[in-house]
């Protein structure tokens, strides 16, 4: 099994979890000089895997080998004496002192017991150039973009150790294409380097565009690695789910069926609605058992499209009219009486209460739209948590788990149940799939549709086009900050790339 | 396997730490000052140094009610101790028996009587530490002032408030109906208790059988989260902010009630600092989320049965400071000791965990 160009061998290794085993028997080779993509459902293993490799865990049992030398790591700081260096999905660096300072932290060079500033700053830049990146790294952190930011990471996490391995933990997933490309660029020079990465991703674009290898988990079982080229999209995402799908090809089967209900009357209804340095002022409606859908780049005004539906923010022109009914408090609280409900984007902060149960998360807005003094009794709750578990098939092993210890895809869910105990008329989705396996996301899109055949009406953003054309049946493209255009859901992907990118 | 598991599920109880230092204290008092829990009877009530505790200790654990409202919602009460004062002194003016009597005299002033009727006094009294709180919960849910700060404010301003209405005096009370609240008997036990007990309960009822207690936590866990459920979390803050300044009230009446006295420099002297640190022990955590009433109460009570230990085995008060400093940290070394060996059986990478994780106050 020796392979002298086996960086890193992993052998039946095991974990185990009070009441999971997260992982069983999975074996993993990283050569030199190769990108590797760790595939997986949420809960397949990978996070544990990672873990396991920068010591945040212990294995339970099997081996691991660094250049054919058995190791155990110990702790995060030991794998990176080893040359394992990792840059997770959150970017964990300061962002209000320099980049120098950032990539140098803990490992300034000294002199006369001070910092040597001159040499300290030398040191950054020669660790950016090595990515091919320049910029003034006396500059604050904060001031560059989320692509710079992780390109800092990425040169700390290299120079602060000489790494052999470095482990990539969804880094594309708040990163336009432009920026995206720009990452491969650097991965492809790491990887001329003798470098390993360990690329982990939800993209299969991506997975095709960079990666030579790929390692599958399903529960925490090794399905197997492949060489990219020998493996096709349905094999790979076959292998993933652990079965044949055609549940993708499905559902754009089932779309074709659904005709649009615009005959039901609009539900929503706005004119000119906008708020100056957010929204400029657009008209929109939405029909009744309508899904219209959000195009446009980060940035180009569709999450600030979906607060003023949901009333975060108040807009300063133009009118809102729900049901013919005019808004005239502008508040979550107002809307939500309305009938509107939304999955923000940003999951975590925004949607989720980490801390609380799966339970409380999913009353949480009955309850508030039932105010202080309707109390749903403790049973209740129970059986209204354990009816959407079901209904929607969030895999917890009880009510009472905090959510915070879900995956992403059954976190998404969460929110998706909160709102629909509420009974919404109108449900606004932004990002509902970012960060979220095939798996979950054929579900969380099957849901969506079956919700639409009931007469809710949905908005439903994305960036990923080919999602939001299947589900959507008009589509109305943003661009910085306004409305461009209108299609009907006949439009092409090419098309509407155009559009966004304002080339049409 | 099954035992260990039923063990860190009994650590994990906000009561266990709490109920751990009570027994420390209450051990080495067993060994080193066994008439520590001598009880008596004279003149038809108990007496005794457990009885004390809870007499003594009932102010703070009013307080300790209510602070612990406020630090789930992610956020402090600094100006409990001057509300008390403010209370205290309002209710010793009320009594006042000569009100714009020209002559004065020292023969008036200690009459046992009041110018005003005893429920109007107390209604007056808790009235003013209510308004104290709602202009607390105000500064901090709609001026969006920093609880620290919006608190600090009352804390300062607040015991010059409690002089300018006892005019600068300390009061002396000789009104007897009043001093029933901190040393009258009810079968036995002191009034204090029943006065406790009382307010445990509406509090408890108040969260737990309402929404009001999740949305304290949710609030605390996340606020934008709990915004965008549709639940205002400002007239959270607004309720728990109000509601403190209602147990200080209380406890300033009761406090007074005992002292027989009004003292607007000294009337609740550091039970911010005493209150915080009974939430903490009762396992709340300063940045917000879960909490447990029961837990605060039985904090308080820790810190009294250690005071008065301490004087029991002939401590002298001055150097009981220094004694309290060692019980805090000790509370926060069992403290961080929990939170390690959460952090190592969970076990995400500890470079994420710290970015998702809000601050404790008592970090290793």
């Amino acid at each position: 099994m020796a392979d002298p160009q086996n960086l890193i061998t992993v052998s039946g290794v095991s974990k185990v979890f009070p009441g999971v085993v997260a992982l069983e028997g999975v074996d993993f080779a990283l050569r030199k000089g190769e990108i590797h993509a760790l595939m997986g459902e949420n809960g397949a293993g990978k996070s544990t895997l990672i873990k396991i490799l920068t010591g945040v865990e212990q294995p339970d049992q099997g081996r691991i080998e660094l250049e054919n030398t058995a190791i155990s790591i110990k702790s995060p700081q030991h794998a990176q004496a080893l040359g394992i260096s990792t840059v997770y999905q959150e970017i964990n660096l300061c962002t209000n002192i320099s980049v120098a300072e950032n990539i140098m932290l803990g490992h300034e060079p000294r002199r006369f017991g001070g910092i040597h500033w001159k040499k300290l700053n030398e040191l950054a830049s020669q660790a950016l150039a090595r990515l091919g990146i320049e910029l003034d790294v006396t500059q604050p952190l904060g001031i560059y973009s989320i692509a710079i930011q992780q390109m800092v990471a990425i040169a700390r996490a290299l120079a602060i150790a000489s790494a052999k391995v470095l482990i990539l933990d969804e880094p594309t997933s708040s990163l336009d294409a432009n920026e995206t490309a720009r990452l491969f660029a650097v991965m492809r020079a790491l990887k001329q380097e003798g470098i390993g990465i360990v690329f982990v991703t939800h993209f299969l674009d991506q997975v095709y565009e960079i990666v030579d290898r790929v390692t599958i988990l399903r529960n925490g079982r090794f399905v197997g690695s492949f060489d990219i080229a020998a493996l096709s999209r349905v094999e790979l995402v076959a292998k993933m789910l652990g079965r044949v799908v055609d549940e993708l090809q499905a559902l754009a089967h089932d779309k074709g069926q659904v005709a649009p209900q615009t005959e039901k009357g609009q539900l929503i209804e706005a004119s000119g609605l906008g708020l100056r340095g957010a929204l400029q002022p657009l008209d929109l409606t939405v029909g009744v058992g309508e899904v219209l859908g959000i195009a446009g780049l980060l940035g180009s005004g569709r999450t600030e499209l979906a607060s003023l539906l949901f009333g975060i923010a108040t807009p300063d022109s133009g009118s809102l009219s729900i049901d013919g009914q005019q808004v005239t408090r502008f508040s979550p609280q107002a809307l939500i009486k309305r009938g509107v409900a939304l999955c923000p984007e940003d999951r975590k902060a925004e949607g989720i209460v980490g801390d609380l149960s799966i339970r409380e998360n999913i009353i949480l807005g009955l309850q508030g739209r039932y105010g202080w003094f309707k109390f749903i009794g403790r049973q209740k709750q129970t059986e209204i948590a354990e009816k959407y578990i079901k209904l929607l098939g969030i895999r917890t092993p009880s009510p009472d788990q905090l959510v915070k210890n879900l995956s992403g895809g059954n976190q998404q869910k969460v929110i998706l149940a909160r709102w629909l105990v509420t009974q919404p008329r109108l449900l606004i989705l932004d990002e509902p799939t970012r960060g979220i396996d095939v798996g979950a996301k054929a579900e969380i899109q099957k849901l969506v549709l079956e919700l639409v055949k009931d007469g809710m009406s949905i908005v439903f953003i994305s960036s990923e086009l080919e999602e939001v054309v299947r589900m959507s049946d008009r589509i109305v493209v943003l661009r910085d900050h306004a409305k461009v255009a209108e299609y009907d859901h006949a439009v092409s992907d090419r098309t509407l790339m155009q559009t966004m990118a304002g080339e049409a | 396997m099954n035992k260990r598991i039923s063990f860190s599920r009994i650590r994990e109880s906000r009561l266990f730490w709490v109920l751990t230092a009570w027994a420390v204290i209450l051990g080495f008092n067993a060994l080193f000052v066994p008439e520590f829990f001598r009880i008596g009877i004279q003149d038809g009530h108990l007496y005794g140094n457990l009885i004390d505790v809870l007499n003594n200790g009932a102010p703070l654990m009013l307080v300790a009610i209510g602070m612990t409202l406020v630090i789930a919602t992610g956020g402090v009460d600094l100006s409990v101790g001057a509300v008390m004062a403010i209370s205290a002194a309002m209710g010793a003016v009320l009594i006042n028996p000569a009100p714009g009597d020209k002559l004065v005299s020292n023969e008036i002033l200690t009459r046992n009587a009041t110018n005003t009727p005893l429920v109007i006094i107390v209604i007056a009294t808790l009235a003013a530490g209510t308004l104290c709180g709602l202009w607390n919960g105000l500064l901090v849910s709609r001026a969006k002032i920093q609880p620290l700060v919006a608190t600090l404010i009352l804390m300062v301003a607040g015991r010059g408030i409690a002089q300018l209405i006892s005019n600068g005096q300390i009061i002396t009370i000789y009104y007897t109906p009043y001093f029933w609240f901190g040393n009258g008997y009810i079968l036995g036990l002191p009034v204090s208790i029943y006065i406790v007990t009382a307010v445990a309960i509406l509090a408890w009822v108040g969260v737990r059988k309402t929404p009001i207690g999740l949305f304290i936590e949710a609030v605390g866990l996340n606020p934008k989260a709990t915004h965008y459920s549709g639940i205002s979390a400002k007239n959270i803050q607004l309720l728990a902010y109000t509601f403190s300044g209602f147990c200080s009230a209380l406890a300033g009446l009761i406090l007074s009630s005992y002292v027989h006295s009004a003292d607007g420099n000294n009337n609740g002297l550091n039970y911010e600092l005493d209150a915080i640190l009974a939430v903490v022990m009762g396992g709340t955590m300063l940045s917000g989320g879960r909490f447990s009433l029961l837990a605060s109460v039985l904090g308080a009570i820790v810190i009294w049965t250690f005071t008065l230990s301490m004087y029991a085995l002939g401590v002298p008060a001055n150097a009981l400071l220094a004694g309290r400093a060692v019980l805090v940290l000790l509370v926060i070394l069992l403290y961080s000791d929990r939170r390690l060996i959460k952090r190592r059986s969970k076990s995400t990478p500890t470079a994420v965990q710290s970015q998702d994780e809000k601050p404790g106050l008592p970090h290793p």
